[in-house]
């Protein structure tokens, strides 16, 4: 049996990490009473909510917390006619958070999640773990058996080249889940009492050409090296499709990582993920990118970046050109997808400036 | 989801390059015993092999190599490179291979580690290298593919190595143990993984498990470094053998796991004195990685065989001018192609 951490047993670190340069963004409809749980880790840094659904709504936040938050109306207000590429009625609608962020470090949460416990019972500090992981090198090139090797107890394994041990910069961060996992619709409905109890204590690089499905409920990244492509597409009201605005930004963010050189790293922190969502409304939202992914996939393994996109979001536009020519096919969908992540890119320049070095080449084209 | 598997489908092979195997028997008795063992001895051994009664095994020594192996052949089955005889000898469809000085670990609960078992499992369950699962392997009981996994690549495909990580001492080169002389591995990550198509990593013999019908030949002898030694710090010869298994893996569409189970390694030798003998295995794997990086095979290798001599023919013409070495392993190679059509019994199965 797992279970969560009781407030009382989070422990605040004596220095929190990245203070003043990260910020946590949390997409919700109802309340923010979770993160009480998480105070002693989350309350130094600064909130960015994404208030979804109705904005006539107030949305509670515990006392304490340093925050900014932005409903629909806000959205519109902000971008105007480019909100459009904004979700409504989908938990995508955080990667606004993104955008308006003027922060170098995002950590982004679900408000189902709360805070995990180790084996040995002691609460643990996603936030620290993703900052541990996302300030150390990725080794994508080369797969070390024995995990991430800049982890304290580990390292390179005999055999691994020494001149790939520098590692890349780490772009993504990306955590697990304890109780409920992130299974699809089908699966949910064929093992309803299914909880993952299993703490795999790891952190490891996703090599480079390989593709993972990346969940938004746990995850951080570094801005200023892959935040243009941090879109979460097009899902909830009005879309054909749910439940596939992480899977979407993943497959992107991965195909420009390998690109540039950067890494992505899976595995711990874990949260715990206390609610399970409806299987029947799931499989609802997802029924049809349940079809759709088995072409998404090959189009993206296939998928070859020129060498002249040298920064995310020219590597993003281009991209968005591809998903148009070889997409569109699979349902007109894709066409809109594709033109509502080059207004997003246009959306993303247009509140962050070159002068902050957001458009600057950022990394090595591969 | 694993198939039932019959212990006489299975051979343990152990590379002796101690004497004294009483310790290392009786403690991997609980797991061994029910299996039939072969133990070969290494040729260069002076004493004679110390095994305790109770256990069903064949023993092969340095005369029985040279009966079956002749002088026809360039490939030197001494030191950690006599294990591969086992290979070369045994009839069944999986094997499991353990360094010498090595024991059964613990689990993070304080059990014992059935390697045995668990290799077992790792090879009878499929793979899936061709989109990572975030949740490690699917197959394992509690865990499943998470959403966004394609369901077309859900059944996977043979997993035809398993490769098992090691507590107390790592596997890691003689520079970085050297460095943090310390430092022993305690962590216990409890997880199996397939590692994705195309990806290179570094395979340890120290525990090692496959399926002898489709990879068996893949597994090869041929690699000898020239200052060559008793320690794991002294040889790349597994490491060798695994890039082109990998290679060949990728290639036939089978999978290869990493991961549980763990063994014991035990403290043995001096890292600092084996450094001046390693340097010539890092510089190599340096002038390898870009070749194994970019090699493709015919399509019209579709066994291991095949396999192997593509690749033995593709490192003579693009390694064999770097260094005289490369030529020598690439005709090692053919000659263990050949070996292994003579005497390894039926050819391996076609791949997945």
């Amino acid at each position: 049996m797992v279970e969560p951490a009781t407030a009382s047993q989070a422990a605040a670190p004596a220095m929190p990490k990245l203070k003043d340069e990260l910020d946590i963004v949390i997409p919700t409809i109802r309340n923010l009473d979770f993160l009480e749980m998480w105070r002693p880790f989350l309350q130094p840094y600064h909130l960015i909510i994404v208030q979804d659904g109705d904005p006539s709504k107030t949305i509670k936040v515990p006392p304490g917390f340093d925050y900014e938050l932005y409903n629909r109306n806000d959205i519109n207000k902000i971008l105007g006619p480019k909100a459009s590429c904004i979700s409504f009625k989908d938990s995508a609608c955080r990667c606004f958070g993104y955008m308006v962020s003027k922060k170098k470090y995002i950590f982004t949460i679900d408000d189902d999640c709360f805070v995990a416990k180790d084996p040995s019972g002691k609460a643990v500090n996603a936030l620290e773990q993703h900052i541990k992981n996302i300030l150390s090198p990725s080794t994508p090139f080369f797969f070390n058996t024995l995990y991430d090797p800049f982890r304290e107890g580990a390292d390179f394994v005999r055999g691994y080249p020494f001149s790939l041990r520098e590692g890349v910069p780490t772009a993504v961060s990306h955590g697990l889940w304890l109780n409920i996992p992130d299974y699809d619709a089908p699966t949910q409905l064929v093992k309803p009492l299914e909880r993952n109890t299993r703490f795999v204590d790891a952190v490891l690089t996703i090599p480079k050409g390989t593709l993972f499905p990346m969940c938004g409920m746990n995850l951080a990244f570094d801005r200023d090296l892959i935040g243009p492509a941090m879109y979460f597409g097009l899902m909830g009201d009005g879309q054909p499709i749910g439940r596939y605005d992480d899977m979407w930004a993943g497959w992107c963010i991965k195909v420009i990582c390998d690109h540039l050189g950067l890494g992505v790293k899976t595995g711990l922190p874990y949260i715990y993920h206390s609610k399970a969502s409806n299987p029947f409304v799931n499989l609802r939202k997802e029924y049809k990118g349940i079809f759709w992914q088995e072409e998404i996939i090959p189009f993206f393994q296939q998928v070859v970046l020129p060498k002249d996109c040298t920064t995310v979001q020219k590597c993003y536009i281009e991209l968005a050109k591809q998903v148009k020519e070889k997409l569109s096919k699979v349902d007109p969908y894709f066409d809109k997808l594709a033109d509502a992540m080059v207004t997003w890119i246009k959306a993303w320049d247009e509140l962050n400036p070159p002068a902050g070095g957001s458009s600057a080449p950022n990394g090595k084209a591969a | 989801m694993s198939l039932p598997i019959k212990d006489d489908e299975i051979d343990i092979v152990i590379g002796a390059l101690h004497s004294d195997l009483t310790s290392f028997m009786n403690a991997w008795r609980p797991i061994f015993s029910r299996f039939h063992l072969i133990i070969v001895k290494d040729p260069d051994l002076k004493e004679e092999l110390k095994i305790p009664e109770g256990f069903n095994l064949d023993i092969y020594k340095k005369l029985d190599i040279d009966r079956v192996v002749g002088t026809s052949t360039s490939i030197i089955f001494s030191g950690y490179s006599c294990r591969y005889f086992g290979y070369l000898v045994s009839r069944k469809k999986y094997i499991i291979s353990v360094d010498d000085d090595c024991l059964p670990a613990k689990d993070n609960k304080g059990f014992l580690v059935d390697a045995v078992a668990q290799h077992i499992t790792n090879l009878t369950t499929p793979a899936t290298p061709f989109f990572f699962n975030t949740l490690y392997d699917p197959f394992t009981e509690g865990a499943d593919f998470v959403r966004g996994y394609p369901f077309s690549l859900r059944s996977g495909v043979t997993c035809a190595l398993s490769c098992g990580l090691w507590h107390n001492l790592a596997d890691y080169d003689a520079p970085t143990q050297a460095l943090k002389p310390e430092e022993r591995n305690s962590r216990y990550v409890d997880a199996v993984l397939t590692v994705p198509a195309r990806t290179l990593m570094p395979i340890s013999g120290i525990n090692i498990a496959f399926n002898r019908d489709v990879v068996g030949p893949a597994l090869l002898p041929c690699l000898r470094l020239a200052g060559e030694g008793k320690f794991r710090w002294e040889t790349m010869e597994d490491i060798w053998s695994g890039m082109c298994v990998k290679v060949i893996c990728d290639h036939l569409g089978l999978g290869v796991k990493t991961g549980l189970p763990y063994v014991w390694r035990n403290d043995r030798g001096d890292a600092i004195a084996s450094l001046r003998k390693e340097w010539e295995g890092v510089k190599m794997m340096e002038e390898v990685v870009p070749f194994f990086q970019s090699l493709r095979l015919p399509q019209e290798a579709t066994t291991a065989e095949d396999c192997v001599v593509e690749v033995a023919n593709a490192v003579k013409e693009k390694l064999g001018s770097k260094d005289p070495m490369f030529a020598r392993t690439a005709n090692a190679m053919l000659d263990w192609v050949k070996l292994w059509k003579s005497v390894g019994g039926s050819s391996s199965s076609p791949g997945a």
